[in-house]
C-alpha cells in the first residue's frame, strides 16, 4: 500500500501503457469519424448515392469469352462471368504453377550441370523482370504471331492453332452417357475397394508399394472397359466449325486466356521453384543419408523422405505466392482477357458506380484469397511437424 | 474494433474523392497570366487531334492547335502552353481539381458530362462518330458484315455500350476484345487477332496511320454514334469559358470571311465592318473579353490559322475530308452545307 502510494499514476507504466492504447483508439476513432463525415459531405453535395440497384440492369456490353453472354444480360451476372475468368485463370493458374515450380525448385538441385544451370537462368530471369512485361510479351510477341485464322495450323484430331486460339474437338455427350456414367460410378468403388484391399495387403507384409496406383488402374480398367461394351460409345467429338470470322463450337482456349495463364504460371513457379529449393535444402543431410543408407532410390528418398519434412517449410511461404498469383491475375486488362477486373472496369464506366463496383472487387479478390488461405492453412496443419 | 477497421477501410478507398472540388480559384485567367502559361489537358496517341512525337518531344494536331489558338489570344505567343496529356479516365477529374487551365482532348459532349460533371463545353470543333475499321480484303462493307466478327475495343468511354447496343439493334452477335491500352488494341488489330476495330472515326484515321500496312484497311462509311467534340472548362468562371468559347468563333467566323494567316494583314485595310471588328480594329472585343489586346483573334490567325487552316494541316491528312465526293460532312463550314457555324462577332 505504502509502495503503490510512493508512484503517482502519471508515472505508472501499467497506467501509461493503457493510456496509450486508450488515446491511439480515440485518434484512430477521430480520424475515421473525420473521414467519414467529410465522406458523406462530399457525396451529398456531389449528388453522389450509394446503391446497387445497378445491378439488375441489362449491362449493354459483349464479353468475348467465359460463360455465355448477352449485351440484355444484368450486370451482376456479367460480373459474375468476370468472376468466373478470374477462377477459371487462377485455378489453373495454382495447380500448373506448383508443378512448375516442383520440377524447377528440384532440378536447381540437381547433380547435373546442365540442368541445375538452366534451371538457375529460368529463375533468375523470370523473378527479375516485371509480369506486366512478360504478359505482354507471351501475348504480342509469342501467341500473336502465330498464323492468322485462315493460316491456321491443323493438326490431327482436328486441333487448330492460330492467333485466334487454340481449338479443338469438344466431347458431347450422347444417349449411353449416363450409362456410362453410372459403370463410372461402380468404378469408383471397386477403386476403392482395391486400394484399400492393397493398402491392409503392404501393411500385413510390412512392404513400401503404391496402393493408389493400383486403385486408379482398377478405375481407368473400369471405365475403358464399359466405354468399349457398350452398344454406342458414351461420348461423341464434335469439331469444330469454320465460321466467316472464326471457328464456332469446339473447345476453344484464347490467346489472352492462354498468354495469361501461361504468364502468371511460368512467372510465379519461379518463386515457387526458390521456395522448394530452401525446403529441400532444410532437410538435414543426415536424413538423406540415413535413406541412403536403407537402399532407397533417389525417387523414393525425394518422395518419402525429403519433400514431407520440405513441405512443412514450403507450405506457408507458398500459400503467399498463390495469393499473389490470385492478384496478379487482374493484370489480365493489360492483354484483353475479361477477368473479372476488365469486366468491372466496364461496368464502372458504363454505370458510373465507381465506389460500388470498387467494394464488389475487392470483396471478389479478398474471398478468392481468403479461401486459398483457408485450404492452404488446413493442408498446412496436416504436414506440419507434430510434435509430441 | 472491426467495424472502425471497417469503416477505415472504406474511408480509405474513398479517400480520393474528397479531393474533388477544392481548391478552385475564381479566376483563371488572371492564374493564367501570372503563371505566364496555359495549362491544357490534350491527348498525347492520337495523330491529327493530339499527338506527342517522342523523337522531337513536341505536341502536334488539331486539339493542340485550339490550346496554341488560346494561348495566342491570351499572351500573342503560341508557345506559351504547357500540355499535360491525360488519359481517357483521368481528364475530368484532372479538369475539376484544377490541374488544367482547359481540356482540349477529343471530348465528346454528354449531357451527364456538361451536368453532372459540373462542366461547360465550349463550341463544337470537330463532329465526330463511332466507326469501324475493317481490312480492304475482309468483305466487309456493312455493320451487318460484322455478324461473327471478334472486335478490338479500347476501355473508358461508351465505345462498348455503343458496339453492344449496335449488335443489339441489326440482331447481330460480335466479339469485342476490351483492350485498356492503345498500343496493345492496335497491335492486336494489326496482328490479325481482331477482324475489325472500332473506336471514334478521328481516332481510326490516326491508328489507321500506324498500322504496318495502312493502306490494307478502311473505315466503313457508317458511323454508330454522334460524337460532338468540344474544349472543356470548369463551372463558375464564365469570362474564361467565354475567352475560350470566342477563340473558336474567331477561328470560325475568320474563315467564313475569307480571313487566312497568309492574308490576314493585308486585310487590316479592309473596309467590311464584320473584318474590321474580327481583326479588333473596331469594337474594343478583346478588352471585353478581359484579355490585354484586341488584336487576339488576328493574332490567332495570323499564328495559328482560321478553322480551314487548322483542319487542313491537323485532320485533312489522316484522309478525313471536310467535303467528300461533294457532299459536305458535318466538318464542312455552313455555306457548304455542313455543320460549322461561328455565332457573329458585333
Amino acid at each position: 500500500m505504502t509502495k503503490a502510494a510512493r508512484i503517482p499514476f502519471w508515472r505508472d507504466l501499467r497506467v501509461l501503457r493503457a493510456l496509450a492504447q486508450v488515446l491511439f483508439v480515440i485518434f484512430v476513432i477521430l480520424l475515421g469519424n473525420w473521414l467519414y463525415t467529410n465522406l458523406q459531405a462530399n457525396l451529398k453535395r456531389t449528388n453522389i448515392s450509394f446503391s446497387y440497384d445497378f445491378l439488375q440492369q441489362p449491362a449493354s456490353m459483349g464479353i468475348s469469352e467465359g460463360l455465355p453472354f448477352q449485351p440484355t444480360d444484368s450486370y451482376q451476372y456479367a460480373f459474375w462471368v468476370g468472376v468466373f475468368n478470374t477462377f477459371r485463370v487462377v485455378f489453373l493458374g495454382m495447380i500448373l504453377a506448383t508443378l512448375v515450380g516442383l520440377i524447377v525448385g528440384v532440378a536447381r538441385l540437381s547433380s547435373n550441370w546442365l540442368v541445375r544451370t538452366l534451371s538457375a537462368i529460368y529463375v533468375e530471369t523470370l523473378r527479375n523482370t516485371p509480369l506486366v512485361v512478360q504478359l505482354v510479351f507471351w501475348y504480342t510477341a509469342v501467341f500473336l504471331k502465330l498464323p492468322r485464322v485462315d493460316e491456321s495450323l491443323e493438326l490431327p484430331g482436328p486441333i487448330y492453332l492460330s492467333q485466334r486460339g487454340l481449338v479443338m474437338p469438344q466431347p458431347q455427350p450422347t444417349e449411353s452417357f449416363a450409362l456410362w456414367g453410372m459403370a463410372l460410378g461402380g468404378g469408383l468403388v471397386v477403386a476403392l475397394g482395391v486400394y484399400i484391399a492393397r493398402r491392409i495387403y503392404l501393411e500385413r507384409v510390412q512392404r513400401p508399394g503404391t496402393p493408389w496406383l493400383w486403385g486408379l488402374s482398377a478405375f481407368l480398367l473400369t471405365a475403358l472397359g464399359s466405354w468399349f461394351l457398350l452398344p454406342q460409345a458414351p461420348l461423341r467429338w464434335e469439331p469444330p466449325v469454320r465460321g466467316i470470322f472464326n471457328f464456332e463450337g469446339g473447345m476453344q482456349f484464347t490467346p489472352e486466356f492462354t498468354a495469361l495463364l501461361l504468364g502468371l504460371v511460368i512467372y510465379t513457379a519461379a518463386f515457387i521453384a526458390e521456395i522448394v529449393r530452401a525446403g529441400i535444402l532444410a532437410v538435414s543431410k543426415g536424413q538423406k543419408e540415413a535413406a541412403r543408407a536403407l537402399g532407397l532410390t533417389d525417387f523414393q528418398m525425394l518422395r518419402l523422405i525429403v519433400l514431407p519434412q520440405a513441405l512443412r517449410v514450403i507450405v506457408p511461404p507458398t500459400t503467399s505466392q498463390y495469393l499473389n498469383l490470385a492478384k496478379n491475375s487482374s493484370l489480365a486488362v493489360a492483354i484483353g482477357y475479361p477477368d473479372l477486373f476488365n469486366v468491372a472496369n466496364t461496368i464502372i464506366n458504363q454505370s458510373g458506380r465507381a465506389i460500388e463496383v470498387i467494394l464488389m472487387i475487392m470483396g471478389s479478390y479478398l474471398t478468392i484469397s481468403l479461401l486459398t488461405s483457408l485450404f492452404m492453412n488446413w493442408y498446412n496443419r496436416r504436414v506440419r511437424l507434430v510434435e509430441r | 474494433m472491426r467495424k472502425v477497421f471497417t469503416v477505415g477501410l472504406v474511408v480509405a478507398l474513398l479517400l480520393p474523392l474528397l479531393t474533388i472540388g477544392q481548391g478552385q480559384p475564381t479566376d483563371t485567367l488572371g492564374r493564367v497570366k501570372a503563371r505566364g502559361s496555359l495549362i491544357c489537358g490534350v491527348n498525347n496517341a492520337v495523330p491529327g487531334f493530339g499527338f506527342l512525337d517522342e523523337r522531337t518531344g513536341t505536341f502536334s494536331g488539331f486539339d493542340v492547335d485550339y490550346c496554341k489558338a488560346l494561348a495566342t489570344a491570351i499572351f500573342n505567343d503560341p508557345a506559351k502552353v504547357t500540355y499535360r496529356p491525360l488519359t481517357a479516365a483521368a481528364r475530368f477529374t484532372a479538369l475539376s481539381a484544377g490541374e488544367v487551365d482547359v481540356l482540349i482532348r477529343n471530348t465528346t459532349w454528354t449531357f451527364s458530362r456538361d451536368v453532372e460533371l459540373k462542366l461547360n463545353f465550349g463550341p463544337v470543333t470537330f463532329y465526330d462518330g463511332q466507326g469501324f475499321m475493317v481490312r480492304k480484303a475482309s468483305r466487309i462493307n456493312t455493320l451487318r458484315d460484322l455478324n461473327g466478327a471478334t472486335i478490338c475495343v479500347l476501355q473508358g468511354t461508351t465505345t462498348e455500350q455503343n458496339l453492344a447496343d449496335m449488335a443489339r439493334r441489326l440482331g447481330i452477335t460480335i466479339r469485342p476484345l476490351v483492350f485498356t491500352d492503345v498500343t496493345a488494341r492496335d497491335k492486336a488489330y494489326d496482328e490479325g487477332r481482331c477482324d475489325a476495330m472500332t473506336a471514334d472515326a478521328s481516332g481510326l484515321a490516326g491508328a489507321r496511320v500506324r498500322l504496318s500496312r495502312p493502306d490494307d484497311h478502311k473505315i466503313l462509311p457508317e458511323l454508330i454514334s454522334k460524337e460532338p467534340l468540344a474544349p472543356v472548362v470548369r463551372h463558375g468562371d464564365d469570362t474564361w469559358y467565354d475567352i475560350v468559347k470566342w477563340t473558336v468563333y474567331c477561328t470560325i467566323e475568320a474563315e467564313e470571311l475569307g480571313v487566312s494567316s497568309r492574308n490576314v494583314a493585308q486585310l487590316r485595310t479592309s473596309t467590311d465592318p464584320n473584318i474590321r471588328r474580327l481583326l479588333g480594329l473596331e469594337g474594343d472585343f478583346g478588352r471585353k473579353l478581359g484579355l490585354d489586346s484586341n488584336d487576339w483573334c488576328a493574332n490567332i490567325i495570323a499564328k495559328v490559322g482560321n478553322y480551314g487552316e487548322i483542319y487542313d494541316r491537323n485532320v485533312k491528312p489522316l484522309g478525313l475530308e471536310r467535303i467528300v465526293d461533294g457532299k459536305p460532312s458535318p466538318n464542312a463550314s455552313w455555306n457548304d452545307g455542313g455543320l460549322i457555324y461561328a455565332i457573329p462577332f458585333r
